[in-house]
C-alpha cells in the first residue's frame, strides 16, 4: 500500500469531487454570461447595422409620406372627386414610397428603407437623465453621508429601510406615482392639468436615482477608515468639514460609480417614461413638453410592422448602450485621481 | 519585541546619558505644568475606565505612559483631546486641564484640538497630495495665504525630518505613496504644522519597523524643544529612550479601573520605583 492512500484514504475521491465542483462552478458562471452575451452581440450586430451618420442627425423620418396631392390628385383613375369624409379613397398606397425626389414609386410599403435618426431622442435621454441625475445626485449624496456618518438613529433606520424598498419597486409604480403628482396634477393658473412633460420624467426617474445613489454612497463612505476621520478631527476640524474635505474625496471614486450606476438606470428606464414624458418625433429641447427619450423610440417601434421603423428601434438601443458607456467612461477620467499612489 | 535586541546596546548607553538631566529638568521645571488631572474620572456609558487620576504633565517634556494592555492608557490620552467625543455614553468627570483650563468644561472641543495635535497607532495620512496633507491644519483654521502655508510646511516638513525625502514630489506623490515610517513621520509634520502646544502620540511606532522607529525617537528627542509630548507605548524601551517623566498605569483588577500607579522622573521610575507593582512590571514580572 503507498505512503498517499495510507495517510489519504479518500485522496481519489476527493480529487474528483474537486473536479466536479469545479466544472459545476465554471458551468453556472458560463450561464450567467450567456444571456449577457447573447443581448449585448444582438444589439451590437443589429443596432449596429442600422447606424450611418444620418442616424445620429436626423430626426424621426415616417416609412412613407401622405401629401395632400396624393390624397386628391394622383388618384390611378384620375378623376373620381376628393371626399372630406373619405381623404384616403382615392389612395394608391403603392405610389407611396420614398420621400424624396427620385426615389422609386411603387415598390413594397414594407420593404422601404429605413430613413430618419434618433437625434430627438438622444437629446431628450440626455436632457432628461441629466435633470434627474442633477436633482438626485445632491439628495442621495448628503442623505448617504447622513447614514454613514450617523448610523444608529431612528431616522436612519428608517431611511434605509425606505431605499431598500425603493430601489427594489417596479419601476412602473414610479411612473403611476409620478404620473398622480405631476402630470396629472392641476395647474392653479389654467385649471389644466400639466400634463407631459421632461421635467415629469425627470422627477420619476428622480425618485428611482436617489435610492441607489443613497445606499453606494452610504456603503463606500462606510469604508473610509475610522482612522481618517479621527485624523482630521484631531486637526480640529469639525464634523462636516472633515467629511467633505477628507471623507467623500477618499471615497469619491466610489461614489461616482453610484451616481453613474444611477445614471443607466435612469437612462434604461422606459416604463416611467411613458407615463410622464410620453415621448415625441420631432426635436424637443424645452423640459415643459412631451418629449422624446432613447428607450421610448426602442419600445414603440420594436412593435411596428415596417422594418424601417424596427430598424430604428434597434438603432436606438444601441445608441443607449453606447451613451451609457461613453458618459461613464468620461467622468472616470474626469474624477480620477492625479495622484501618484506608488 | 522586535525593537528589544537592537535596542538594548543603544539602552545601556542613553540610559547612563539621560538619568542625571532628565532629572534635574524635571525639578526645575516641576511647577509648569501644562496639562494636569486632578480627581479625573473616565466612564464609558455605566463602566468606569479611569479612576481618581492625579497627574502633572510637566511644559517642553516627553512623558511615556507605560501599563499593560487595558490599564487605560489611550483611554486618558486620547482624554486629553476629547476623541472619545464620538463614543456615545463616553464621558469625563473632575477636572483635566490644559494651561490651567478644564478640557471638560470651558474649552470647545474643535478649538482644543487646535492645540492638542494627535499622532496615531497606524499612520493615517489622507488619500491627498503630501504637501495637502500637512496643510490640512492650516486650511481647517481658514488659512489662505499661500505664502504662509508654503512656509509652515516646509518647517513642519523639516521638522519632521521628512522634507529632503518628499521635496521633489509635494504635489505630485498621494501622501499613502509613502512607506510606512514615511508616512507616520508625515503624520507629524501633520499635527506640528498647526503649531500646536501638546502633541499626543498613542503608540506611534508599534506598527513600523526598527529603523522606522528609531527616526521616530530621534524626531521625539528634538520636537521637545517646542512641544509638550505625552506618548503612550507598550515598549518600555521605547519609554526609557524618549521620555523625560514616565507614568506607570495599571488596571485595578477588581473594578477594571485604570490607575494612576507611580509617575517619576522616567530613570528614577525604572531603576528605583516606589511602587512594589512599578517594580514588578519595570522588571518584567508581569504584564
Amino acid at each position: 500500500m503507498s505512503l498517499k492512500s495510507s495517510q489519504m484514504p479518500n485522496y481519489q475521491r476527493r480529487k474528483v469531487t474537486d473536479a466536479i465542483m469545479r466544472g459545476l462552478v465554471l458551468f453556472a458562471t458560463a450561464c450567467a454570461i450567456v444571456p449577457l452575451v447573447l443581448i449585448v452581440g444582438y444589439v451590437v450586430v443589429v443596432g449596429g447595422s442600422a447606424l450611418n451618420w444620418e442616424f445620429f442627425t436626423d430626426v424621426y423620418q415616417p416609412p412613407m409620406t401622405v401629401t395632400t396631392m396624393d390624397m386628391i390628385g394622383a388618384a390611378p383613375t384620375g378623376d373620381a372627386p376628393f371626399d372630406p369624409n373619405d381623404p384616403f379613397a382615392n389612395l394608391d398606397p403603392e405610389a407611396l414610397i420614398g420621400a424624396e425626389a427620385g426615389d422609386e414609386k411603387g415598390a413594397n410599403i414594407l420593404e422601404a428603407p429605413a430613413r430618419g435618426g434618433v437625434f430627438h431622442a438622444i437629446v431628450g435621454t440626455l436632457l432628461v437623465t441629466s435633470l434627474a441625475v442633477l436633482i438626485a445626485m445632491p439628495i442621495g449624496i448628503l442623505a448617504g453621508v447622513f447614514l454613514s456618518e450617523f448610523p444608529d438613529n431612528s431616522v436612519a433606520i428608517v431611511v434605509r429601510f425606505a431605499c431598500d424598498v425603493l430601489s427594489g419597486a417596479p419601476s412602473i409604480i414610479v411612473g403611476v406615482t409620478a404620473y398622480i403628482l405631476v402630470v396629472n396634477a392641476t395647474n392653479p393658473n389654467t385649471g389644466q392639468p400639466y400634463g407631459f412633460s421632461g421635467i415629469a420624467g425627470a422627477i420619476a426617474l428622480t425618485f428611482l436615482m436617489v435610492p441607489t445613489i443613497t445606499r453606494t454612497t452610504e456603503e463606500v463612505l462606510k469604508l473610509v477608515p475610522e482612522a481618517t476621520r479621527e485624523a482630521a478631527l484631531a486637526m480640529g476640524a469639525t464634523t462636516w468639514y472633515s467629511t467633505f474635505t477628507v471623507v467623500i474625496p477618499t471615497a469619491l471614486s466610489g461614489i461616482v460609480t453610484g451616481v453613474m450606476l444611477a445614471f443607466a438606470r435612469g437612462a434604461g428606464e422606459t416604463a416611467p417614461l411613458i407615463l410622464t414624458v410620453l415621448g415625441s418625433n420631432v426635436l424637443v429641447t424645452g423640459l415643459l413638453q412631451p418629449i422624446a427619450a432613447l428607450p421610448l423610440v426602442t419600445y414603440r417601434y420594436t412593435e411596428s410592422p415596417f422594418p424601417s421603423e424596427n430598424t430604428l428601434a434597434w438603432g436606438s438601443a444601441f445608441v443607449l448602450m453606447m451613451l451609457v458607456l461613453l458618459v461613464n467612461i468620461l467622468v472616470r477620467i474626469a474624477t480620477r485621481n492625479r495622484l501618484r499612489t506608488h | 519585541m522586535e525593537e528589544t535586541t537592537q535596542g538594548s546596546s543603544r539602552l545601556l548607553n542613553g540610559f547612563a546619558e539621560t538619568v542625571s538631566p532628565a532629572g534635574e529638568r524635571v525639578a526645575q521645571t516641576a511647577t509648569e505644568a501644562k496639562i494636569e488631572a486632578i480627581g479625573f474620572n473616565f466612564y464609558y456609558g455605566t463602566f468606569q475606565a479611569l479612576r481618581n487620576i492625579n497627574i502633572r504633565i510637566p511644559q517642553n517634556r516627553v512623558t511615556a505612559i507605560i501599563g499593560p494592555s487595558g490599564c487605560g492608557k489611550s483611554t486618558f490620552l486620547r482624554a486629553i483631546n476629547r476623541m472619545h467625543d464620538r463614543t456615545p455614553g463616553a464621558r469625563g468627570e473632575g477636572q483635566l486641564l490644559l494651561g490651567g483650563a478644564n478640557i471638560y468644561g470651558e474649552i470647545d472641543p474643535v478649538k482644543l484640538r487646535r492645540r492638542v495635535g494627535m499622532v496615531f497607532q497606524r499612520p493615517n495620512p489622507f488619500v491627498k497630495s503630501i504637501y495637502e496633507n500637512v496643510a490640512y491644519g492650516l486650511r481647517v483654521q481658514g488659512v489662505r495665504d499661500r505664502r504662509v502655508i508654503d512656509e509652515k510646511v516646509e518647517l513642519a516638513l523639516n521638522r519632521a525630518a521628512l522634507w529632503d525625502e518628499v521635496k521633489d514630489r509635494l504635489h505630485k506623490a498621494s501622501g499613502t505613496a509613502l512607506s510606512g515610517g514615511q508616512q507616520q513621520r508625515l503624520c507629524i509634520a501633520r499635527a506640528i504644522a498647526v503649531d500646536p502646544e501638546v502633541v499626543l502620540m498613542d503608540e506611534p511606532c508599534s506598527a513600523l519597523d526598527p529603523i522606522a522607529t528609531m527616526k521616530i525617537e530621534d524626531l521625539i528627542h528634538k520636537l521637545r524643544a517646542n512641544f509638550t509630548i505625552v506618548i503612550v507605548t507598550h515598549n518600555m524601551q521605547q519609554a526609557m529612550r524618549v521620555s523625560d517623566m514616565t507614568a506607570f498605569m495599571l488596571m485595578d483588577s477588581a473594578t477594571r479601573a485604570g490607575e494612576l500607579i507611580e509617575f517619576s522622573p522616567t530613570a528614577e521610575l525604572f531603576t528605583n520605583p516606589k511602587d512594589q507593582r512599578t517594580k514588578d512590571y519595570v522588571t518584567g514580572r508581569f504584564g
